[in-house]
Formats: C-alpha cells, structure tokens, sequence
C-alpha cells in the first residue's frame, strides 16, 4: 500500500503562520500563568530562530516531550485537564508548539483552525471594544494566511491582506443580520459561572478607615443611569449601597440582608430611571435613596438595600423607581434600635464622655444631630483623601486629635456620637453624585465617587439621612471630589484634569463603551425582542424570526449576486453570434472548449466532422475579422454565416 | 494583406537547408521580424548552427560567430585598442560583435562575466569599451545556441538573462523522413554558404516596421493580459511572466500574424508563440529549471478566449 507524500510546506509561508499564531494568542500572554507564557514565548522565539537559520525542526521525540510536559504543567496548574482554563492553557501551548512542527500544508490548516478557535476564547476574558476590535485584526491575519496557503507565492502581503478584509467586510451584512435577528440564548454567551473568581474593586460591605479612600483614587465607572425625567439636584443623588449596623471600635459590618420588609411611604411622585451596573462581586443593586419599585430577581433588605439573588459578576442593566421624599420605618422594631444605639464596651472612651455631656443636657434627638453636625462644621475639621493613621480608639483620635478625614471618617464618628448619645444611628454606603456625560446623555457614576453617609432614627420620621461630610465640605457633595480637595494634593490625572478637550475626549470613549455595552454585551432577549417589536414584529420568537431571518439573508445574497451580474462586462456582439453557433454545434454533438481558438475549432472540424467544416470555417473567418480586425465589424455578413450552419 | 513574397521565400530555402524544421524555421524568422534576440538551446548537433547561419545568409546581414569558450574574455567580443606606432595613439579594434547578426555559439561555455559582455550589448544595443560608448549597428540580432546546462563545462544563463531573448527554441531530433533525407545526401553545411541574400539591408526595418503596425484588438490584449496573469496564480510555475515578457508575447505573436498574411493578430497567433516566448522565463514549480511544455499547454486550456 502507499501513501501519497504530503505536500511540503514551502518556506515562506511560515512567516504567515507565526503572524496567525501570534495575532491568535497575543493577549492571552496576559492572562495565563506567567511560567506557560514564557514557555509560549522560547518556543515560539526558537521556531522563528529555526526557520531564520532554516535549520531542521525538533524531532517527533522531542516534541512528544513537550506534550506531556505540558499537560503535566496545566494539570499541575489547574489539577485537572478539562473545564475552561485548563483547556484554554493546553491550547495556547499546544499552538506555540505547532510551530515546531510546520512541515507539510497540514500542520498548517492546523495552525489556522487552532487560529480560528483561539480567537473565540479571548472573550473569556475581555469582552472590551479593544478586544472585538483586535479579534477582527487578527481574523483578517488568519483568513490571509489562508488565501495565502492557496495563492502560493504569487500571494503578495499587501493583496492578500487586502484581500482578506475585503472577505471580512463582505461578511458584515450577514452578520449583522444573524445577530440581530438570530434568536439570542438568555444568559452569557461567554462568561462561564467561575468568571466571578477575579478580585474586581467595586462597593464594599464593611469599612475601616482607609478602605473608601482607595476607592477614591479609581477613576473606573461604577455604574451609568439615565433618566427618562430631568435629572434631580446633584445633593439628592445618594446611591445607597450596603447599610452598615455592627461595629467593633474599628470595622463598620453590614446588617441582616433578611428580616421583616422595610415600610417606605412615598412623599413624592416616584422618579424612574435605568441603571447599568458594571459587574462586581457584591449583590447590591444600586438606587436613589429610597426605592419604591425594584427589577425582578431582587429584593429589599430590613435596611432598604436592594440586592440581587446572586453575585452581579455579569454587567446589568435594571430599571427602578425611586421617591426621593420618603418615610423609612416610622415604627422601627425595638431590636433594631436597641442594636442601632450598641457600642463596643472601653472604645473611644472621650467621644463617649462627649455624647454623654450633650444628652445630659437634655437636647431631643434632633438637638443632638444639630450639636453633633455643627461639632464638624464649627471646629477645625477638614476634609482629605490622605488622612493620618488611625490606632485602636479611632473616633477618639480623629476627634479631638487628627480631625482630618474623609467621609468615611466623618460617617462614622457621627454615627459613635449620636450612639453613645442614644440615637439610633447607622452609616450607610454607597455612591454620592455622578457625571453627565453630555455626548450620550448618561449619568456617569464612578468608583471615586464612592461615599458614606449616617442614617439616624427620629421619633415619628423614621430612618432620616445626614451627610456629616457635607457639614465640613459641601463642595464634596454639591460640586464632586475633584472640588473638595485642595489642588495640591495628588488625584488621578483624569479627576483632576481641567483640560476640557480631554474630558471631550473622554465623554466620547465613555460614550462609546456605553453603547457597545447597550447594544452587544447587553444585547440579550429582551433587548432582541425590544427592538424587533420597535421594527413592528409583535411578537418576535423563533418561529417568526426564521422566516425573516431567512429573507434578510436571501435579499443580502440577491443583491450581491444582481451587483455581481451588473459588473459582468457585457458580451461583444460579434461575440454572442459566435456563441450562437457553438451552441449550434453543440447540439450537433461538437464538443468546443473555451480556450479554442475559432480557426483551431475549423481546423479539428475537418478531420472530425468535414460536413459541418465548410460553414463553421467561413463563419470563423468573419468572425475573427469582425472581433480582432480593424474596421467596423460585419455583422451582418457574421449573422448570415451563422445562419448558413446545418 | 498578403505576405510579402520574400518572407515565403526566405522560409522555403531555410526549409531546404534545415530539414524538417518549418515550425522551427519560422518562429526563429517571426523573433528576428519582432526585433528580439533569439535562442536556441538543444543537443550538439541538432542543427542549431545551421539554423543560424542560413537565416544570417538569406536576410543578408552582416554576420559574425563567436565561437564561445571558457577562456573568452569580454574585450574577445567588444574588442580591443592597440597602439599604432605611426599616429602615437590608440586605435579601436571592433570586436566581432560589430556585425548586424551575431552568432554567439554556445553560449553558455563562456564565463559569466563574458555572457554578461554579450548580453548588456543586446540590452543597450550598444558596447562600451575602455569608457567609449559605441553605438552597434542597425539592425542587430544575436542568435546564440546553447546546450543543455546538464552537459559538462557549462555555465548556465541566470533568468534575468535568460529575459533578453525574446524567445527560445528547442530543434530536436529531426523525424524520420527529414533524418533519411540527410543522410542521403549529407550535411547541408556548405549549401548554407552558397546561400544567396533575398532581403537586403534596407527592406528588413520596414518589414519590422510593419510587424510593428499590425492590429491587436482590445479582446485580443485582454487574452495576452488572462495569460500573462494565469502564469503568475498557477501553481505549476516557481512565479509568474513579468509586463515585459507580456510586451514580448504580444511583439512575438504580432510577427506570427505578419507571416500569415493577417493585418490582425488572433488568438491562434499567441498560443502559437506562447511556448517559444514564455518557457525560458518561467521556473518550473517542479524543480528541474524551464517550465515544462505540458504546463504551458495545461496553461492555455486554462484559459478562456475572451
């Protein structure tokens, strides 16, 4: 038996391949452990080494080696050789190591396939523009390298290049239509449940001193709103997050996420609005201080916060209701206040003795509020990003020593005062401001924009918020951080930046990240059958879209195929009579092959079939004339000839 | 327009001298009216000499032979200056590449640098010697023969040599009829010296000149143009037919037409000359140096007269 020699792999060729195998696995440098991307990087530098010297290729030895020292690396590494990181890391390596082995046309459609394949898991970890954008690059790299393996050396770079994209491109139309007609799957397309794992900075459901203050410093969106009425004033926007209750001299804890439902009566028209949230690893739904309607699949804690079933690690988009004047728990259990008025025994004795001295006074709880907030106002009491440290009596200090902080220093030393003084108090966290961002018009809120509050009880009011912050620096709550911090400190270039054609540039960024996130990540059922019945299908669902997807892609075809046909270079009238007689012949069982020529087709006529010779010669004769002559064609002398043929 | 009569009867008494040869006889006469160089490459004793000599003698060209050997050295061909004693000056000797029809046999016997002597003279049709230009004379063809580079003692031309002459033929075994006629009445040599011109040296430009002029139509540049670009995507060639060797095609099918009779160039004139015009430019994908025949004929079955 024998076996046809596979076809040899000719050298320059490779020089596509390691661009495919390049553009294919490049990000993913980033994010496998860095001891695989540096075996990917050697091998891939010592199958370009070898190819520069054209020295011969590893042995099969070797190379098997390599195999099973890899797999041993990834089970070592992911104690298991299936599932998504391992296998993702197996074929990342498994494409360095084809490198080595690019001998015949196979392992190079092998190479592109595993290109091809590659490209879809980089979505495993950014789902960002840049990388669609880098994904379409590399797309048109493998497609050339494809044409390229086809075309031979006659493939040029530049043509080929070219070329590819020019593929790509004509692939947008049926693209589109497929995705937005073709009927989505409801949940992430990419993010697999363990997609949660990474530790993302975002909201947190305790505080210490110093944790909000890194927060600060990151100029990452927390989440986007618009609102469908006029935007309410800059001082109501207090995004609630976790509500924290449990204290222990240093640590503020969130409360109990279950209990009784909190009563909230609305005082005002309740104002609607739609939050995309970027994912996190908490489950608090943000919302305008207090929520009256909430999405589906969520749920209010005793503390007003809305949470969601489970962790938001996908990006959510959520419509809610807010009133933003309200009663909160006018009739508040007695467990609750008793555990809202514990401190912890021996801490911050002197803001104890403090409150003490303010209730002996007898002042009603709201006196005490008032005495507390214009402690803050009227003594030397300013607001930074970079406060001092803090040691086991933390309110102590930053009361009577330090008294530099920020709001989460201020939060949550008023809220020790108004407990030691038997108001029941709690600090509340979550988002303060945000940004509009003109070229969209979203309101952009961001990590630095992360803030705590106090929340106290009164008698027949209920759960009432004070912003101790805004008592030391109202620009921090009228005007935004950048505002309330003197110049000099350091802030991240973007918060500080005054430049306004940079902030130009960077509303448009953000503007454009937004509606990729609208429009392709968060482009799930809903939204496909929002749109289809904003294109006036009533009720999109497999069944309708098929046809239309059907049609779509048909009149795509159709008019490809009509404009395709239109650049057809119109035939030669001497050449469509000449056509007329081949058909003739034809029909009298005369085989004519394109690349005949007419006169050859005379000649072999009168050795094959001397009947039709005679005609078809003096036709062909007019013919040439007519196509190839100078001088205006005789048609009219070629129509007769034609004509003349049996 | 009908053939000129010299030409039918410049190919039949090459026919007599050259058995066997007519398609042979009368492309090489085609690459001498299309104003290019031609080669011949074939077997020692095929005819190539012969072929050669008998067209210098009926187009009655000033003719030299250069009798190429390993140890030829440029100024052998371009020629040499000599002291002469009663002028106390130099005085130029032109080689014997100052003829209108230079033989140049077995060419690739010589060194590179003396090929490359030859060769620049048939690019610029002009010689420059001890840093004189001196112009060649009009017209000036070269035909040189060649064996096949696998003999010993050979150095063969580089294709971008290879490019100058306009086409390349191959005389092959002469078939049975022809073969028997030789030997019946012996070498044709000494007849070819008895020759007499049929074209003198005036007629010959203007039947290049009117070579020149025939008619190609747009459909016919478009197949020349299909061709020449089928080369270059078809799989069976090392790379494809620069613009140039496209000129070449069109020029070498022109002068096919011409002895025809035809004022127009067909089809059938390309696929005749294509072989002779396009096989020494292109590398054979299979190794082993020229395209094969097989390709070049596969090549025009792939292609569709437009």
């Amino acid at each position: 038996m024998s076996t046809a020699a596979p076809e040899t792999l000719d050298r320059s060729a490779v020089p596509w391949l390691f661009a495919t195998a390049l553009a294919t696995t490049l990000p993913h440098f980033a994010h496998q452990p860095t001891g695989f991307s540096a075996l990917a990087g050697l091998l891939f530098a010592w199958g370009a080494w070898l190819w520069w010297r054209g020295r011969r290729l590893p042995s099969r030895w070797l190379l098997a080696l390599l195999v099973a020292g890899s797999c041993a690396g990834v089970v070592l590494e992911f104690h298991t050789l299936l599932g998504r990181d391992a296998g993702v890391a197996m074929l990342f390596l498994f494409m360095a190591m084809k490198l080595l082995e690019l001998r015949s046309r196979r392992d190079a459609y092998v190479v592109i396939n595993l290109g091809y394949f590659l490209l879809l898991t980089h979505y495993f970890h950014s789902q960002s523009i840049g990388t669609g954008l880098w994904l379409l690059g590399a797309m048109v790299i493998v497609t050339a390298t494809l044409i390229r393996l086809h075309g031979g050396r006659a493939s040029t770079p530049g043509p080929t290049l070219r070329y590819a994209g020019l593929m790509i491109l004509q692939s947008l139309p049926f693209l589109l239509v497929l995705y937005l007609l073709f009927p989505r799957v409801s949940g992430p397309l990419w993010g697999l449940p363990q997609d949660a794992a990474g530790a993302r900075s975002g909201l947190s459901d305790q505080m210490s001193p110093g944790s909000i203050a890194d927060l600060a410093l990151s100029t990452d969106i927390a989440f986007r709103a618009r609102f469908d009425a006029p935007l309410p004033k800059r001082d109501q926007l207090y995004w609630r997050g976790p509500v924290m209750e449990d204290y222990d001299g240093i640590t503020w804890r969130r409360g109990p996420i279950f209990g009784p439902a909190p009563a909230v009566v609305a005082l005002s028209a309740p104002l609607n609005y739609e939050i995309t949230l970027e994912p996190y690893e908490q489950r608090w739904l943000l919302a305008l201080d207090a929520p009256t309607a909430l999405p589906p699949e969520s749920g209010l804690t005793p503390s007003l916060s809305a949470v969601s079933r489970g962790p938001l690690s996908q990006r959510l988009r959520y419509a809610v209701s807010s009133a933003l004047s309200y009663r909160f728990n006018t009739q508040e259990s007695a467990a609750v206040l008793k555990r809202d008025t514990l401190l912890p025994a021996g801490r911050n004795p002197r803001a104890r003795a403090l409150a003490e001295t303010w209730r002996r006074t007898g002042a009603n709880p709201e006196g005490l509020v008032q005495r507390a907030l214009a402690l803050f106002h009227d003594q030397e009491f300013a607001y930074t990003l970079h406060p001092p440290l803090l040691g086991q009596n933390p309110v102590d200090e930053f009361l009577f020593q330090t008294r530099r902080g920020f709001c989460e220093h201020y939060a949550s030393a008023f809220v020790v005062l108004m407990r030691a003084a038997g108001v029941p108090a709690r600090v509340v966290g979550g988002y303060q401001g945000g940004e509009i961002n003109p070229v969209d018009g979203y309101l952009v809120v961001r990590q630095s924009d992360a803030h705590a509050w106090a929340e106290v009880w009164l008698a027949g009011r209920g759960w009432v918020r004070v912003d101790p912050t805004a008592a030391v620096s109202p620009a921090r709550v009228e005007d935004g951080l950048a505002a309330s911090v003197p110049a000099t400190r350091s802030l991240p270039a973007l918060m500080g930046v005054d430049a306004s054609w940079l902030r130009g540039l960077r509303y448009r960024w953000e503007a454009a990240n937004n509606a990729w996130n609208q429009w392709v990540l968060g482009y799930n059922p809903q939204r496909q059958r929002e749109f289809l019945t904003s294109l006036g299908f009533p009720d999109p669902n497999w069944r309708t879209l098929a046809p239309v997807l059907l049609a779509a892609c048909g009149s795509i075809l159709l008019a490809v195929t009509a404009w395709t046909l239109y650049r057809r270079p119109h035939r030669d009238p001497a050449q469509r009579l000449w056509q007329r007689a081949l058909r003739r012949l034809r029909r009298r069982q005369v085989s004519c092959e394109p690349w005949e020529t007419p006169l050859a087709l005379a000649r072999r006529l009168r050795s094959e079939r001397p009947e039709l010779a005679e005609a078809l010669e003096a036709a062909a004769e007019i013919y040439c004339q007519a196509r190839y002559g100078t001088g205006p064609a005789n048609l009219r002398a070629l129509r007769a000839a034609v004509a003349r043929l049996p | 327009m009908p053939q000129p009569h010299s030409l039918g009867a410049i190919l039949e008494s090459a026919g007599r001298i050259v058995l066997g040869k007519e398609r042979e006889i009368r492309l090489a006469l085609a690459c001498l009216l299309a104003r290019g160089h031609l080669l011949i490459e074939d077997l020692p004793g095929v005819g190539k000499t012969t072929l050669a000599h008998t067209l210098a003698r009926l187009l009655g060209l000033r003719f030299s032979r250069i009798q190429f050997t390993s140890d030829l050295l440029p100024a052998d061909i371009t020629g040499i200056s000599i002291f002469d004693r009663e002028k106390s000056d130099f005085r130029f000797l032109p080689g014997p590449i100052f003829a209108q029809m230079v033989l140049a046999d077995e060419i690739n016997r010589a060194t590179p640098k003396t090929q490359s002597a030859l060769l620049e003279a048939m690019e610029e049709r002009q010689v420059t010697a001890e840093g004189q230009t001196r112009p060649l004379p009009m017209p000036f063809f070269v035909i040189a023969t060649q064996n096949p580079a696998h003999q010993v003692g050979t150095f063969p031309l580089p294709e971008s040599q290879l490019d100058r002459f306009l086409m390349r033929l191959e005389l092959g075994y002469p078939d049975r009829a022809a073969e028997r006629a030789l030997l019946a009445a012996g070498s044709r040599r000494e007849e070819a010296e008895e020759l007499t011109a049929l074209l003198s040296t005036e007629e010959l430009p203007v039947l290049q000149q009117e070579v020149a002029a025939i008619h190609a139509a747009a459909p016919l540049i478009d197949y020349v143009q299909a061709l020449v670009e089928a080369t270059r995507y078809d799989s069976a060639f090392q790379h494809g037919l620069s613009p140039r060797a496209g000129l070449a095609l069109l020029a070498a099918a022109r002068a096919w037409a011409y002895l025809a009779g035809r004022d127009m160039v067909l089809p059938d004139d390309v696929q005749a000359v294509l072989p002779a015009v396009a096989r020494h430019r292109l590398l054979s994908a299979q190794g082993g140096g020229h395209a094969r025949a097989e390709d070049i004929a596969a090549l025009v079955r792939s292609v569709p007269i437009p």
